[in-house]
């Protein structure tokens, strides 16, 4: 059996006496699709944030990769692996879509202390934005000021910079979040072409996207893990189905890739 | 295509100016070319200050500290017998460094806001440094009796003659400047700027990049901390007033963040407005403070902005 | 040092650090509850002992001239924030530090226009100028005794306020969570022109209480700014009780660094103490927020 890229033991935080995380127990093996669901409030962002290494747990342990991650900051993790994207879109809004991917990529070839050389002239740095750019059809707005894009595309940019940072592990939090029916299908359809190359960590409420991604599912309520497992169990899961699914209509429909 | 029309008029634009600033000592009086010598030094100041304000996204409101910490550097070195420019001005600049690293290491882990205060206090704390410092002169601070050799060649004391160090100083200083806003790094402070979080789950340490970019710039302030010893020789805690870093902060603002040019244009109107204004009424103060409010609110882009109106192009 | 010495001392430094606390109560509440980055914060410190110093000359009594200045700084204080102010708050600090700035340099001069350049001094009724044995064999300034008085008067209204009344409830909703007391349905606007006012009535009654003791002059508020900026970064931002505790740990040190260090030391005092602060704990000592 292999082990798992993330592993994530006993997770416990508290603001105050309230109980964010109560003991979380997460394993995400390498190139699965691993998504995270549950209703508002039980701490999934919460515990993206400690997995990325924004929050610091008060107890616990998060492995990565066989390194013990649980203090590391959150740049230290970006550079073992971790790439994330956020609920709320993050993204270099008054560069251009060309200039943010290229920061990504910029971030991940060496170090950055260069003043000499234009940075926009570099090819090894524009020709992979680029690319990265085409392969999310945004090529036509590479000089676009990021603000001008439509929340869909700034969101596929936002999906297009962690990836250019080629992560081992890729942090999604509700990438569907805010988009029509097209707009998600064509998300789910590219994180689709992701599956068994990339690993990939989500926070969804969009069942049908869930369901057409995921290898396994974790449920999380109250900040404590209900049930972890395949799609098919979690579906037939009766507790999961009160707590969260509701009616047999949530799952089944899967929209044409 | 439209923009490289553009470049040629912003390029034509600011050739003419450079070209009137290298007459100015051949056809105008020593009171002008002394003027416009402080005009540069500004200049340079103000610069310095865009990259950490305007590129660097850090509001430092003790930018005058570098300054005056550059300014004493020279004049205490000057009272020990060491007069050469060679080995004064880098001096001058290295210990604006290593206080700028002290101050950047303690407060560039805070928030950007708590960076303001820290600044100012800074700044403060230093100006009551230079005040207290009996064997300097004190509050009234101490003349210089002579400018600084340049290599035992040049005489600075000659006014042209310092004039086109200054102006090749700050052309130094804008070309190379330039250079790092656009480079690797510039970049990365740009980003930084823009969506701190953002850049550190790229994976970017932010707090290295920031720290020296806050050297850098202090460094050249120094440097105008040095020649503006030389220009006024003479080096008083009063440099390193609050209201000196305030009015640095205004030429920056009026002449527009983050466009290397503006500050320069900030600091001669700044300065200009002043030699003016004040020969009017000894008030004249009082606009400066509404003047800015509307800058301000009306979130222009300054002086240059102005200038480039309509023509904006992105970075 | 002797005891007498140190207690005195030691009195010095809490009329210090109360006056400090004054400045820095409502500078922290602007700023944890609006957000707001005001710098002419000393401005209106300036305004409190100006007013109050040409009110004593034209009535002729200190309490009067002192009952009315508080009033009339608000009065200011108020009009500032509902016409210039309240269109910060969607902008980032930068423009608030700015634009205060800018409100500075004007007030400033202002004051050089209304009232010329030279400094002024405001006299003391004859009951509050001399002095009272507080120990055997040891007097202490009964004007001195009287700002320790204040000052702590007020920071204990202000715990009343703020811990026991609704609008004090609003206050510390707002330290932690602004959108909160926004999505309450609570009147933001007049809250924030309320606050505003009262830290406007601290800066005032500070400055009017300075005004015995200090020069009156363009630019006296700038130095107890920048103090002020120190306090709260000690005490933490938001935070009124990290700013009194901040307040009298800054005031205590100041004066006795004055006392035992040689000059250049002295004033750098409590700028280690600032550096030390932010180095061990980037968020003051008592933050309000997480």
């Amino acid at each position: 059996m292999d082990k798992p890229l993330l592993q994530v033991r006993n997770l416990c935080k508290s603001f105050g006496a309230m109980a964010v995380s109560a003991g979380i127990q997460l394993s995400v093996m390498p190139a699965e699709a691993h998504a995270i669901i549950g209703p508002n409030g039980a701490g999934k962002t919460t515990l993206l944030a400690q997995i990325a290494g924004e929050l610091r747990p008060d107890s616990g342990s998060i492995v990565f990769a066989g390194k013990d991650i649980t203090r590391m900051a959150v740049h230290k993790r970006s550079r073992l692996g971790i790439s994330r994207s956020f609920q709320i879109t993050s993204i270099f809004n008054r560069l251009t879509a060309l200039d943010n991917v290229s920061l990504a990529v910029q971030a991940r070839t060496g170090h950055s202390f260069r003043f000499w050389q234009r940075a926009r002239t570099i090819p090894t740095l524009r020709e992979p934005a680029m690319a990265m750019l085409e392969r999310f059809g945004l090529a036509d707005r590479a000089e676009d000021v990021a603000d001008s894009l439509s929340y869909g595309e700034q969101r596929q940019l936002e999906l297009a910079m962690t990836l250019a940072t080629e992560p081992k592990l890729l942090i999604l939090d509700e990438p569907t979040a805010g988009m029509g029916v097209e707009e998600s299908a064509h998300m789910v359809s590219m994180l689709r072409s992701l599956k068994g190359k990339q690993t990939l960590l989500l926070v969804e409420h969009d069942m049908d996207a869930v369901f057409a991604l995921a290898d396994r599912i974790t449920v999380l309520v109250y900040g404590q893990v209900m049930a972890t497992g395949g799609p098919d169990e979690i579906r037939s899961n009766p507790r999961v189905r009160d707590a969260y699914l509701g009616c047999e209509e949530t799952s089944g429909v899967v929209h044409a890739a | 295509m439209a923009d490289l029309r553009l470049l040629d008029a912003r390029g034509c634009a600011l050739l003419l100016l450079l070209s009137v600033l290298a007459a100015v000592p051949l056809y105008g009086d020593p009171f002008t070319t002394r003027f416009f010598t402080r005009i540069m030094i500004y200049a340079i100041l103000a610069l310095s200050l865009d990259l950490i304000l305007g590129y660097g996204g850090m509001a430092s409101l003790g930018h005058a500290a570098f300054l005056g910490i550059g300014a004493y550097t020279v004049g205490i070195l000057a009272r020990y017998g060491i007069q050469s420019a060679i080995i004064a001005w880098p001096l001058a600049m290295a210990a604006s460094m290593l206080v700028a690293l002290f101050i950047g290491v303690v407060s560039l882990r805070t928030s950007g806001t708590y960076f303001i205060m820290i600044t100012l206090a800074f700044a403060q704390m230093l100006y009551y440094f230079f005040v207290s410092l009996k064997g300097f002169g004190g509050s009234d601070g101490m003349p210089l009796p002579v400018r600084n050799t340049l290599g035992g060649i040049m005489d600075l004391g000659r006014h042209a003659t310092f004039y086109y160090v200054v102006l090749l100083t700050m052309l130094a200083a804008l070309g190379l400047s330039h250079r790092i806003v656009h480079s690797r790094f510039g970049m990365v402070i740009g980003g930084i700027r823009e969506n701190e979080q953002r850049m550190r789950s790229l994976g970017i340490a932010t707090f290295r990049y920031k720290l020296t970019c806050f050297v850098i710039a202090a460094a050249l302030a120094g440097l105008a901390g040095a020649l503006i010893a030389n220009q006024i020789l003479y080096v008083s805690p009063a440099l390193l007033h609050w209201t000196r870093s305030g009015e640095i902060l205004i030429m920056v603002v009026l002449g527009g963040m983050r466009s290397l040019v503006g500050p320069m244009l900030g600091a001669m109107a700044l300065l200009i407005a002043e030699e003016v204004l004040s020969s009017m009424t000894e008030h004249w103060m009082i606009l400066l403070g509404p003047l800015m409010i509307v800058v301000v609110l009306s979130g222009r882009t300054g002086i240059y902005g102005l200038l480039t109106k309509g023509s904006r192009s992105h970075g | 040092m002797d005891l007498v010495l140190l207690f005195v001392q030691g009195l010095n430094g809490l009329q210090f650090g109360v006056m400090l606390f004054l400045m820095a109560a409502g500078m922290t509440l602007v700023f944890g509850v609006m957000d707001l980055l005001n710098l002419a914060h000393g401005s209106l410190y300036m305004l409190g002992a100006y007013l109050a110093a040409t009110l004593q000359v034209h009535t002729g009594s200190f309490p009067i001239a002192l009952a009315l200045a508080v009033p009339a700084t608000v009065l200011i204080g108020m009009a500032l924030e509902a016409t210039l102010l309240c269109r910060l708050y969607d902008r980032d600090h930068l423009d608030h530090a700015t634009m205060t700035f800018a409100l500075i340099l004007f007030f400033n001069e202002l004051v050089r226009i209304i009232w010329g350049p030279q400094a002024r001094f405001m006299g003391l009724p004859d009951q509050l100028s001399g002095h009272v044995e507080i120990l055997p064999g040891v007097t202490y300034p009964v004007y001195r005794l009287l700002i320790i008085g204040v000052g702590l008067l007020v920071a204990g209204f202000l715990y009343w306020l703020i811990m026991r009344t609704r609008l004090g409830m609003l206050i510390r909703a707002g330290a932690s969570n602004r959108e909160m007391v926004n999505a309450l349905g609570v009147n933001i606007k007049l809250l924030y022109t309320l606050l505003f006012g009262l830290g406007a009535a601290l800066a005032g009654l500070a400055g009017m209480m300075a005004g015995p003791i200090l020069s009156i002059e363009a630019g006296m508020g700038e130095p107890i700014l920048i103090l002020t900026l120190v306090v709260i970064v000690i005490g933490g931002i938001g935070s009124v009780r990290g700013a009194f505790l901040a307040s009298l740990l800054v005031g205590v040190a100041d004066t006795f660094g004055r006392v035992l260090l040689p000059p250049a030391l002295a004033s750098m005092v409590i700028y280690i103490l600032m550096a030390a602060v932010l180095f061990w704990r980037p968020q003051g000592l008592f933050p309000s927020h997480g």
